[in-house]
């Protein structure tokens, strides 16, 4: 029954694995060796060891392998800028897996695994996909979603037709085609780090000879129409030149993750970078970090995979921007809102205050704690917190009743500074001229406005007050009858 | 060396071909789950990828097949069986906070949907491959067979049996179960799914959960994605979601008429990729895909709605009227 399933699968010499089959077909299958590969070291070396092998970089195979993973992410990173900003995200990836029928022509015309023959398939296919999209794309009313899903199947399924194909064929050495799939950065050469390097040369010419160009066809077609820049021939030159990136690429990062090393890094630069200039900067030291630090790890382990542990670190990498970026980053984000509700509280509480204080007709100048609990609906322990809160930036004090009738503990008394009186004054003052624009200018029903007036009291600005106070000729009376604290009164620290 | 061994395409024997599955009655059962397989398989995606190539996401599917991984793999490290049922749990799981994540980056970042999408997915998938390969010592789950699969495997399946009765190949049941699960989804919610495909103002104004109806197509998605995986692979998945729908709008306008288009655009795929797939002597999957796009090529050209020599005519006759 074994060999019968070897003749279905694509296994054999091509992907190293054997089958067995665990509770049939709806049960996975399980090889013996996995096929996303490592670099291999000898195998008893010890954790640190490796990495201490790795940083000295004495070996050749390490200093090939780190120079060719930075060179890539570099080259990416780049090429990945352009992908991002001009929405051509997946057409990497439909690119990445439109070459493997390219990679088997190849095979079949050097009759082995020959690095330049294998590379000029790629190309030829990469080339042929890019025709198949723009044809598509130019000629029939499929939305580019579609068409890119239809190039990226159909040629991935030739592909695979042609491989399992070699497979039952009779040549000799096919193992290392798989590492096409995955990604080897063991597998680099010396010869593959030329390719490398000259596709990084390539790209870093392309980019600052026409980086005014591609920077006006990118971010405005219409006026790069306007003055006769050749936008459409630029835009074949970058597809060549992302297919050439993505095709040298495959050796370390696989097919299948070719394109994650162009679309991450760039994604993480576009949330910090505002100019084209930073965000090439970015998004390349990220290709390159991300490069070293996935070689560095899958090193560090004996079966660990080269490609996906480099995305998994441009991933982490993007994720680090996501949370700590500065302005509009998760963490910061949270700390603000986190801080303006803590000052919304606070200025309810003080409200809450001034209107306990006013309804004692501005007698007493402090209240009881038990007032405030009622007036702000929270428990004794909440309002305890918020007093504190107050207390600790000087905007009230607490302070135990000298007359509280005696046997029972002394009650808690809360008053308020001057400096806080003046901020529950302007509050108060925000809310009640709201309350009185919206009933005499917009027209609203006295008894609808507060809600409105509880939200913006918090935002409105000094300048908003002055334009609100013109508007309505200084008032003294909100449409409830209630007093509007006014400058003099603030200033004058006290009300009645 | 023989040639038939070299050569890419080994000569078309029509009695090899199309003869001899189905000579015996014995080869008949066994290439016939296979098909019934392969049908299941076809219409559970054409029908699902309908909806989602007319909502433009045709590459979410292609995105959720990936992500599914670190859920499969999820499930492995922490059952340390290959049993169905937690894999389809994380399988699901994995599938969904994929789409989540997607779906946060576009609508709390500046991030552009395609960016987002070609980031989580691949992320999604590393991280699976990079589990797979650290979690297990000398068993593993096999990438390879996630990303091509293989549908010859089908008749194999152990038979499912309940009470003392035996039923047949449990993988077709389960195949089948979920193409009935789905086909059926689609016909309760067809009119949600219709609305919020192709006006989701109207939609919402109709008191439909827009964002459910999402979540819930791709719960769908990835379901049938796990239920074609061992028999098409991820990748092809993709084909079998695109492939019928976009053929099929080279012939029909009308959403029904897509859907039902994917019957038989399916049956032509299942059968034509197997005969194909016995020709070539290569992979049966690989080679259904390829079948779907050899279809797609002459509809593409000729088809009456949009096909390119009507639309080149007419771009002539223009230029001559000029």
């Amino acid at each position: 029954m074994k060999l019968g399933l070897e003749n279905f699968h694509f296994a054999g010499g091509f992907s190293v694995i054997s089958k067995i089959l665990l509770g049939g077909v709806f049960t996975l299958l399980l090889p013996q060796v996995l096929s996303a590969e490592q670099i291999r070291g000898p195998e008893s070396i010890e954790f640190f060891d490796r990495a201490m092998r790795f940083f000295e970089m004495r070996d050749h195979s390490v200093r090939v392998v780190a120079l060719g993973s930075v060179l890539i992410g570099i080259s990416c990173g780049m090429m990945g800028s352009y992908v991002v900003t001009r929405k051509l995200s997946l057409f990497g990836d439909t690119l990445s897996h439109a070459v493997l029928p390219g990679i088997a022509i190849g095979f079949l015309w050097a009759e082995s695994k020959d690095n330049l023959a294998l590379l000029l398939g790629a190309s030829f296919a990469g080339f042929l996909g890019v025709a198949c999209i723009s044809l598509l794309k130019k000629f029939t009313k499929i939305s580019q979603d579609s068409a890119l899903g239809i190039v990226l199947s159909g040629f991935y399924a030739v592909g695979i037709c042609m491989l399992t194909r070699i497979q039952k064929m009779d040549f000799g050495n096919q193992s290392g085609l798989d590492t096409y799939l995955f990604g080897q950065v063991s597998a680099l050469s010396t010869n593959d780090l030329i390719g490398v390097c000259a596709s990084l040369v390539l790209i870093t010419l392309f980019i600052t000879l026409n980086y005014k160009e591609l920077l006006i066809s990118g971010f405005d077609p219409e006026y790069a129409r306007s003055v006769r820049l050749p936008a459409d021939i630029l835009q074949y030159l970058l597809w060549a030149l992302l297919a050439f990136c993505v095709i040298t690429s495959l050796q370390v990062v696989g097919v299948i993750l070719a394109s994650a090393l162009l679309i991450i890094p760039a994604a993480s630069a576009s949330l910090l970078a505002k100019r084209m200039s930073s965000y090439l900067c970015i998004a390349a030291s990220l290709g390159a970090i991300s490069g070293l630090v996935g070689a560095f790890l899958s090193f560090l382990g004996e079966r660990l995979p080269t490609g996906p542990l480099i995305v998994l670190t441009a991933s982490f990498l993007f994720l680090l921007i996501l949370v700590f970026r500065p302005h509009h980053g998760i963490l910061v984000c949270w700390v603000k809102s986190r801080l303006q509700s803590h000052r919304i509280a606070m200025e309810n509480t003080l409200k809450a205050i001034y209107q306990v204080i006013e309804r004692h007709n501005f007698s007493e100048t402090s209240i009881r704690m038990e007032e405030l609990m009622q007036r702000r609906n929270l428990g004794s322990g909440e309002c305890m917190k918020e007093v504190n809160r107050l207390s600790r930036s000087g905007f009230a004090t607490a302070s135990l009743d000298p007359h509280s009738p005696s046997g029972l503990p002394p009650e808690k008394r809360v008053s308020l500074t001057p400096k806080g009186w003046e901020y529950a004054c302007r509050i108060v003052r925000n809310h009640r001229l709201w309350e009185l624009y919206l009933t005499n200018e917009a027209r609203y029903a006295p008894d609808h406005v507060h809600e409105d007036a509880e939200k913006i009291e918090h935002v409105l600005g000094e300048e908003t007050i002055r334009e609100l106070e013109r508007i309505l000729s200084n008032p003294r009376r909100d449409p409830h009858g209630k007093l509007i604290p006014s400058l003099v009164d603030i200033e004058r620290g006290w009300l009645g | 060396m023989e040639l038939m061994d070299v050569s890419l395409f080994p000569a078309f024997d029509f009695s090899r071909v199309f003869i001899e599955p189905w000579k015996t009655p014995a080869s008949v059962a066994w290439n016939g789950q296979v098909i019934l397989m392969g049908l299941f398989i076809c219409w559970t995606c054409g029908v699902l990828g309908s909806f989602i190539v007319v909502r433009r996401m045709a590459l979410m599917g292609d995105a959720i097949s990936h992500g599914i991984l670190p859920g499969l793999a999820l499930a492995f490290l922490f059952t340390g069986s290959l049993a169905l049922a937690p894999m389809w749990v994380g399988a699901c799981l994995a599938g969904l906070a994929c789409s989540y994540c997607i779906e946060w980056l576009r609508l709390h970042t500046p991030i552009r949907q395609d960016a987002a999408l070609g980031l989580v997915f691949t992320s999604f998938f590393a991280l699976g491959v990079t589990l797979i390969s650290l979690g297990a010592g000398d068993v593993h789950l096999d990438p390879d067979c996630i990303l091509y699969g293989e549908i010859g495997f089908v008749p194999l399946s152990p038979s499912l049996r309940i009470g003392g009765m035996d039923l047949g190949n449990q993988a077709l049941w389960t195949m089948g179960g979920v193409c009935s699960l789905i086909m059926g989804a689609v016909l309760v919610f067809y009119r949600h799914l219709l609305v919020s495909s192709f006006d989701s103002t109207l939609a919402r104004s109709m008191g439909i959960r827009v964002r459910r109806i999402h979540f819930g197509l791709m719960l769908g998605l990835a379901l049938a994605t796990v239920a074609c995986l061992e028999s098409v692979g991820v990748i092809l998945v993709v084909a079998m979601l695109v492939f019928p729908s976009v053929t099929a709008s080279f012939f029909f306008v009308r959403l029904s008429s897509l859907l039902w288009a994917s019957f038989p655009l399916g049956a032509a795929y299942s059968i034509g990729g197997f005969h194909l797939a016995q020709w070539l002597d290569c992979s049966l999957a690989g080679a259904m895909a390829t079948f779907a796009g050899i279809v797609f090529i002459p509809c593409c050209l000729l088809g009456p709605q949009d096909g390119i020599i009507w639309k080149l005519r007419r771009g002539t006759n223009n230029f001559r009227m000029n």
